[in-house]
């Protein structure tokens, strides 16, 4: 059980063991018994947690597993949305669409990733080139109101974004499109892969040099790997989920709009991953719960300004809950069985002190 | 020649808008290390100082130099309250001016609504080289001008100039020194957070003031310090003329919205040949 809270708080390079094998299992059931109780509104906020939760990881994957600190997935969540949807109304099938929404924020992803990586930015110039990035993205999307911007038959409509993204068929039978409660159970089962995925990645020797990395860049790259070429490596991969996150919320609103690149979708992005727990892989998951559930509630409260409430959050757990939610209740529970917390065992973030800047 | 005078024109302009809106950011990113993430939401303030000011009844100019001084006394708050705890801790410092920054456009717009405000200059068109010009555009230009040469002037002669150096240069040398760095700390924070404030009162009467209005310039901004590098008077200088010439020429020639994809692309590539800015690989500089 210690061992277990251990490792579900900080990635670590060994095999997970029965008791995490058995945490998934549960986690599955429970997802896929939910749909018998909820109704179909529910269940429609529930499956924007779930892609939205991919987004969130494909954050704090980068984070937590190689210590890049990227603001701009936005980038990668709208560029996979924008493609699915202009892709998915010019051909008649979706399933190429569907993988064009992975591929191309991939690609994009490898493209910037090479001069930002390859280029040796430090942390900070990365994040907030990531962020500008992004912004800019927004921005250009913005401005293609007027008719001549069309993509095949699709107008882009700047502001108002694109409505009517055809829905999702099934790709040995096209004539069956997905319903919100198979979107739902295509989330799940994307994030449950996803997380799996991500977590069996660090056992392999990449992982283990991408742990490696986030501990100590110099001592990797004087071991004789080329820490850049792992980092690319992931930013691409990080890309890619946050691909298939906007691929996946494209086709379950319906909708794309450049909002999906925005200032304060990115703002949303480090939220969840603060409350949550940077350097973990639940604990993003349980952030974008957290925050959806807390942003709806407080509006229907009649809370007007919902980011200044965002705002204080993020101020409060930078100051105060620097591991987010997941890692200081996991401490917490730790104690009371008697266990050293994770967090006295490693202080890696102490080492990289020097190479922030 | 009308047209090479439009050109200067439009570089000009440009030139002194990224001037304004990055030269507070990159004073408190040289001498700190911090991006102060909400340096679009301090225009933003500064902008709404003014209008609340020329509201008031001040005429507009000492608006704009009250709504400067207003916004470095909330630098100084968040310096105080926040920032300071966090320094070395340089994505901290990012992710609480991110909050900061959420924070002060949420409580913004609840006083102050969504809608946009404005103040006219009350300034026709002037003459510029057989150019009819907007004559305020003029005055931001100068504006941007002697904000340089004042910060120039303060850095280069005072005291208090050699004090900020000093610290920025070794902070621990300093405080063997006697330098009550912490102190330096907070003045540089409020100096770079009142230029912005007053920059951001300057383009009220172009662009009025909206809560939002901070998210248009910050990635220009951003870019511009980033480009920039350790030094930040000849970093903004260098980073905004070589922005200007590009973000003036292909905002005129086609739309602000290339312009700044252009100047976007320059910089992703120019980072990974000066990956610290252009200043980076110089040892002195201010």
């Amino acid at each position: 059980m210690v061992k277990f809270l251990q490792r579900l708080q900080r990635p670590s390079g060994e095999r997970p063991g029965a008791a995490w094998w058995a945490f998934i299992v549960i986690a599955a059931v429970i997802l896929a018994l939910l749909p018998q109780t909820l109704g179909l509104a529910q269940l429609l906020d529930l499956s924007v947690v779930l892609v939205l939760a991919l987004l969130a990881l494909s954050m704090s994957f980068l984070w937590g597993y190689i210590g890049i600190l990227s603001f701009g997935q936005t980038a990668f969540f709208g560029t996979g949305g924008y493609v699915y949807a202009v892709a998915a109304m010019n051909f008649d099938s979706t399933t190429l669409p569907f993988l064009l929404g992975i591929v191309l924020p991939m690609l994009l992803a490898a493209v910037l990733g090479y001069f930002m990586v390859y280029g040796k930015l430090s942390d900070i110039y990365f994040s907030v080139m990531t962020l500008v990035i992004t912004l800019i993205m927004n921005k250009a999307m913005r401005a293609t109101s007027g008719s001549q911007y069309v993509v095949g038959d699709v107008r882009l409509n700047g502001q108002n974004g694109i409505p009517g993204v055809p829905p999702l068929q099934v790709p040995w039978n096209p004539e069956v499109t997905l319903f919100i409660d198979h979107v739902y159970y295509l989330a799940a089962a994307l994030l449950i892969l996803v997380y799996i995925g991500l977590r069996l990645l660090l056992t392999t020797p990449f992982g283990r040099v991408m742990i490696g990395i986030r501990e100590n860049e110099q001592r990797i790259e004087l071991l004789g790997y080329d820490a850049r070429r792992y980092k690319l490596l992931a930013f691409i991969l990080s890309g890619a989920l946050a691909g298939l996150s906007g691929t996946m919320f494209a086709i379950w609103g319906n909708f794309v709009a450049p909002e999906m690149f925005g200032l304060d979708r990115a703002a949303e992005v480090i939220i969840w991953v603060i409350v949550g727990g940077k350097a973990t892989l639940i604990g993003p998951i349980v952030g974008v719960g957290i925050i959806q559930y807390l942003t709806s509630w407080l509006g229907m409260q009649g809370v007007g300004q919902v980011t200044l409430v965002l705002g204080v959050i993020l101020i409060v757990f930078v100051l105060a809950f620097k591991d987010g939610l997941v890692p200081t209740l996991g401490n917490l529970l730790l104690r009371l069985v008697g266990a050293r917390p994770e967090g006295h065992i490693k202080k890696g973030s102490d080492l990289k002190k020097g190479s922030d800047v | 020649m009308d047209s090479l005078m439009v050109y200067v024109y439009q570089v000009a302009f440009s030139f002194s808008i990224l001037i304004l809106i990055s030269l507070g950011l990159a004073l408190i990113f040289g001498m700190m290390k911090v991006i102060n993430l909400a340096q679009g939401e301090f225009l933003m303030l500064g902008a709404y100082f003014c209008v609340l000011g020329s509201n008031l009844g001040l005429p507009l100019w000492l608006a704009m130099f009250a709504a400067g001084l207003g916004v470095g006394l909330v630098g100084i708050i968040v310096e105080r309250t926040v920032i300071r705890f966090l320094y070395g801790r340089v994505l901290d410092t990012l992710l609480a001016t991110w909050g900061i920054s959420l924070f002060l456009m949420g409580i913004v717009t609840t006083i102050a609504g969504p809608q946009s405000q404005s103040v006219p200059s009350n300034m026709g068109p002037v003459n510029f080289g057989g150019l009819n010009v907007p004559g305020y555009s003029l005055v931001m230009i100068a504006a941007a001008l002697l904000m340089l040469v004042g910060t120039y002037a303060i850095w280069r002669f005072t005291n208090l100039g050699l004090l900020v150096r000093g610290t920025m240069q070794n902070p621990e040398m300093a405080r063997a020194l006697g330098t009550n760095t912490s102190m330096i700390y907070m003045f540089t924070f409020g100096f770079g957070s009142a230029i912005t404030g007053l920059a951001g009162a300057l383009l009220v009467p172009l662009f009025g003031a909206s809560p939002t209005m901070g998210s248009f310039y910050i990635s220009k901004a951003f870019i511009t310090v980033i480009s920039g590098g350790p030094w930040p008077l000849i970093g903004t200088v260098s980073a905004s003329g070589l922005y200007g010439v590009i973000d003036g020429v292909v905002s005129y020639e086609l739309s602000p919205v290339l312009a700044e994809i252009c100047v976007l692309f320059v910089a992703v590539v120019m980072l990974r040949l000066l990956p610290q800015g252009i200043t980076g690989r110089m040892r002195k500089g201010i």
